[in-house]
C-alpha cells in the first residue's frame, strides 16, 4: 500500500506558498488547537510521538523542549536549523520552497510551548530562492495576524527573522550557529552549558531542524497516537524524508514510514542508474559510515542504521554502482571535511588535513603498504578529541572504507593509482 | 597583483550609502545585540560593493557597527560567501561534493575552464565571468548542477553549459 505523503502533501501545490491557499488545505489548524492547550500539555504531546530529530542527531523533540526553563520573565528563542549542508541533503529545501507554511506553523507551536517569543530561521547563504519563500510567508503572516502581536487572535506574541548564513557547514552544528547568528565566526562552543540553558544571546534557545518542526503542525492536528502508530517501533516514529542520490534512476526527495528499507528506498527511486550494479551506499549525509550491498535491507531507522555500523544522520542517501571508485569518493569527503573544519580544535584540523592528503596519495598511486593502517590510525587521534561532531563525522566515512571495503585500497597499492576507468558522463562533443 | 591589503586598514571617510544604512537600521529591531546584524551588514555591503568586500567596505561596516576592524576580517575570513578579492559580475559556483561528483561535475568545470579560457577563481579579462568548484549545495537530486549568481542551474551537461554561458551579458 502506497504511503500517504504527511510531510510532502503540498509539494506541487503551488497555491500552497500562500497563506489562504495552505488554510485551505488544512494548515494551521495545528497552531490554532495548540493555542486553545496550555503550553506543557503541548511539550507532552510532542514528546507522547516520539518525534526524534530529523537534522542528524536523532534527540527526542519533545524532551528537548522540555529542558527550556519555565516562565516568561526572561527571553527564549528557538533557532530553526535551515543551515542544510551536508553533501547529500536537500530535503529541507524542499520542504521551504514548497510548503513553507507548514515550518511556520510548526516554529509556531514550539516557540508557543516553550514560551519563546523570538524564531530565528537560520538558513545557509546559498538558499536564496528558500529565503525568498520563507520571507514572503513571513510578511503575509504578519499582515494577517498569524505572527506578531497575537497570533491567531490569541494572547501570544510572536516575532519570527529569516537570518541568511554566508557559506559555512559548521554553522549546521547548533553551537557554531549561535555563534554566527550573534555576528561572529560559527566556531563551537564548549559544552555544557547545553542552549536550553544558555543558548541565543545568553538565553535559554530551542535548536529544531527544518524537518523536525514540520512534523510538529501534523502531530498537534492527527495526534501522536497516529505519529506513533507509523515507524519501526516505540523509538523510530512517524514519517521520514529520505533525500536519495547519485547512482540511482530518479533520484529525489520521497517520504516513506521511518523504518523502510534500503532495497524499497532504492525501487522507489527507480533502482540503479543505467541498471548498474550496487556497490555502495551511504545511508545518513557525508558523515555516515558507508555501507555494502549486504546490507540492501537494513531498515533505514536511527536504531537499525546504527545496529548496522553507520547512522541514519539527515537520511541523506548516496548510492554508488560497481563503477565507483571507493578511494575517490572517500577522498571527496575528506577534502570537503579539512575545507569545513573550523580551525579551533587541533586534532580536526590537522587531522583532517592528514586524512585528505593521505587518501589522494592512495588514489594517485602513490600510497604505501602501511598507509590503512595510518588512516585509522589519524582517524583514532581525531575521534572524540574536539568540541563538536565534525571530527567524528569526517572519520566515518574513511573508516568504513578501511574496515568494509579495504580491498579497494588494495587495489590500488600497484604503483599506477586508481585502476578505475573515468567515466565519461556525456557523449564526446556533447 | 597588487599588495595583500592592510590588516588595519585608515579608511576613515568609509561610509556605507544610505539606502544600505536604511536596510541595515531595519534589520536592526529584529536583534537584541548590535553585533547580531553584522553577516546581513556584510551580504549588503559586498552587494554594494560590487561582489565582494575591499577594506574600505570593511571599514565601513566596522564603523556603522562600531566594532574593530579586525572583528569584521575575522567574520569575513571565516565564510566561503564572503570575499576579499574582485569576482565577476557572474559569479558560478559548481557543486563538486560526492553526488554531483558521481553525475559528472568534473566534466562541468572542464567545460567552464575551456570555455572562459581562465583557471578557477580568475576573472575572465572583461571582468565578466569568474569559476570556483564549490561544497554541496543542496541539489543532489539534480547532480550535476551549478549556481549562477543567486540561480541554481540543474541537471546539467557541457552543451547547457555552454548555453548558460551565452545567455549572460556579455
Amino acid at each position: 500500500m502506497a504511503f500517504e505523503p504527511v510531510l510532502l502533501r503540498n509539494v506541487g501545490k503551488p497555491e500552497a506558498r500562500t497563506l489562504a491557499g495552505y488554510r485551505k488545505l488544512g494548515g494551521y489548524q495545528g497552531l490554532a488547537k495548540a493555542l486553545a492547550m496550555e503550553p506543557d500539555a503541548v511539550i507532552e504531546e510532542v514528546k507522547a510521538s516520539g518525534l526524534r530529530g530529523r537534522g542528524g542527531a536523532g534527540f527526542p523533540t519533545g524532551l528537548k523542549w522540555s529542558f527550556i526553563p519555565k516562565g516568561k520573565d526572561k527571553p527564549k528563542y528557538l533557532v530553526c536549523n535551515a543551515d542544510e549542508s551536508e553533501p547529500g541533503t536537500f530535503k529541507d529545501r524542499l520542504l521551504m520552497e514548497a510548503d513553507p507554511h507548514q515550518l511556520l506553523e510548526g516554529c509556531a507551536i514550539c516557540c508557543y510551548a516553550v514560551s519563546a517569543a523570538t524564531c530565528y530561521i537560520y538558513i545557509r547563504g546559498e538558499y536564496v530562492e528558500a529565503a525568498r519563500t520563507l520571507e514572503a510567508a513571513i510578511k503575509e503572516c504578519y499582515r494577517e495576524g498569524v505572527l506578531g502581536d497575537g497570533v491567531l487572535g490569541s494572547g501570544f506574541k510572536l516575532e519570527m527573522t529569516i537570518h541568511r548564513g554566508a557559506g559555512a557547514y559548521i554553522c549546521g552544528e547548533e553551537t557554531g550557529m549561535l555563534e554566527s547568528l550573534e555576528g561572529k565566526r560559527g566556531q563551537p562552543r564548549v559544552k555544557p552549558p547545553f542552549p536550553a540553558v544558555v543558548g541565543a544571546f545568553g538565553a535559554p534557545t530551542v535548536i529544531n531542524n527544518v524537518e523536525t518542526l514540520a512534523n510538529v503542525p501534523h502531530i498537534l492536528t492527527r495526534g501522536s497516537d497516529w505519529f506513533k502508530a507509523i515507524g519501526t517501533d516505540a523509538k523510530n516514529t512517524g514519517p521520514k524524508l529520505y533525500a536519495i542520490s547519485g547512482h540511482v534512476e530518479r533520484p529525489g526527495t520521497y517520504e516513506h514510514p521511518i523504518g523502510v528499507t534500503f532495497r524499497e528506498m532504492l525501487e522507489a527511486a527507480g533502482g540503479m542508474w543505467k541498471g548498474g550494479r550496487l556497490k555502495a551506499f551511504i545511508p545518513g549525509g557525508a558523515s555516515a559510515p558507508i555501507l555494502g550491498p549486504d546490507q540492501i535491507d537494513v531498515k533505514m531507522d536511527f536504531d537499525t542504521v546504527a545496529k548496522a555500523g553507520s547512522m541514519l544522520g539527515s537520511a541523506a542517501v548516496i548510492v554508488m554502482d560497481d563503477s565507483t571508485c571507493l578511494v575517490r569518493s572517500v577522498a571527496r569527503l575528506a577534502k570537503f571535511f579539512n575545507h569545513e573544519s573550523c580551525g579551533q580544535c587541533t586534532p580536526c584540523r590537522e587531522g583532517t588535513n592528514w586524512l585528505e592528503l593521505l587518501l589522494q596519495r592512495i588514489e594517485h598511486g602513490l600510497g604505501r603498504p602501511g598507509d590503512a593502517q595510518l588512516l585509522l590510525s589519524i582517524s583514532k587521534n581525531i575521534g572524540g578529541n574536539s568540541l563538536c561532531a565534525l571530527g567524528d563525522a569526517a572519520i566515518g566515512p574513511v573508516r568504513s572504507l578501511v574496515e568494509t571495503f579495504g580491498a579497494e585500497i588494495d587495489l590500488h597499492l600497484n604503483g599506477r593509482g586508481c585502476p578505475y576507468p573515468h567515466r565519461r558522463y556525456f557523449a564526446a562533443g556533447a | 597583483m597588487s599588495e595583500p591589503s592592510s590588516p588595519t586598514p585608515a579608511f576613515p571617510e568609509a561610509r556605507l550609502p544610505d539606502s544600505a544604512r536604511a536596510e541595515l537600521d531595519a534589520l536592526r529591531e529584529r536583534y537584541p545585540t548590535a553585533e547580531a546584524v553584522l553577516i546581513p551588514a556584510l551580504h549588503i555591503a559586498q552587494r554594494v560593493w560590487g561582489g565582494w568586500l575591499p577594506d574600505e567596505a570593511i571599514a565601513a561596516v566596522a564603523r556603522e557597527l562600531d566594532l574593530p576592524a579586525a572583528r569584521v576580517y575575522g567574520v569575513v575570513t571565516f565564510y566561503d560567501l564572503f570575499h576579499q578579492k574582485p569576482v565577476g559580475r557572474h559569479r558560478i559556483r559548481v557543486c563538486t561534493n560526492l553526488s554531483c561528483m558521481l553525475r559528472g561535475s568534473e566534466e562541468i568545470m572542464a567545460t567552464l575552464g575551456a570555455e572562459l579560457k581562465v583557471g578557477e577563481d580568475e576573472l575572465t579579462p572583461d571582468g565578466r565571468c569568474s569559476y570556483v568548484h564549490f561544497e554541496c549545495l543542496g541539489s543532489c537530486d539534480t547532480a550535476p548542477m551549478m549556481m549562477v549568481d543567486d540561480r541554481y542551474h540543474e541537471n546539467l551537461t557541457p552543451e547547457r553549459v555552454r548555453e548558460i554561458l551565452k545567455g549572460l551579458d556579455q
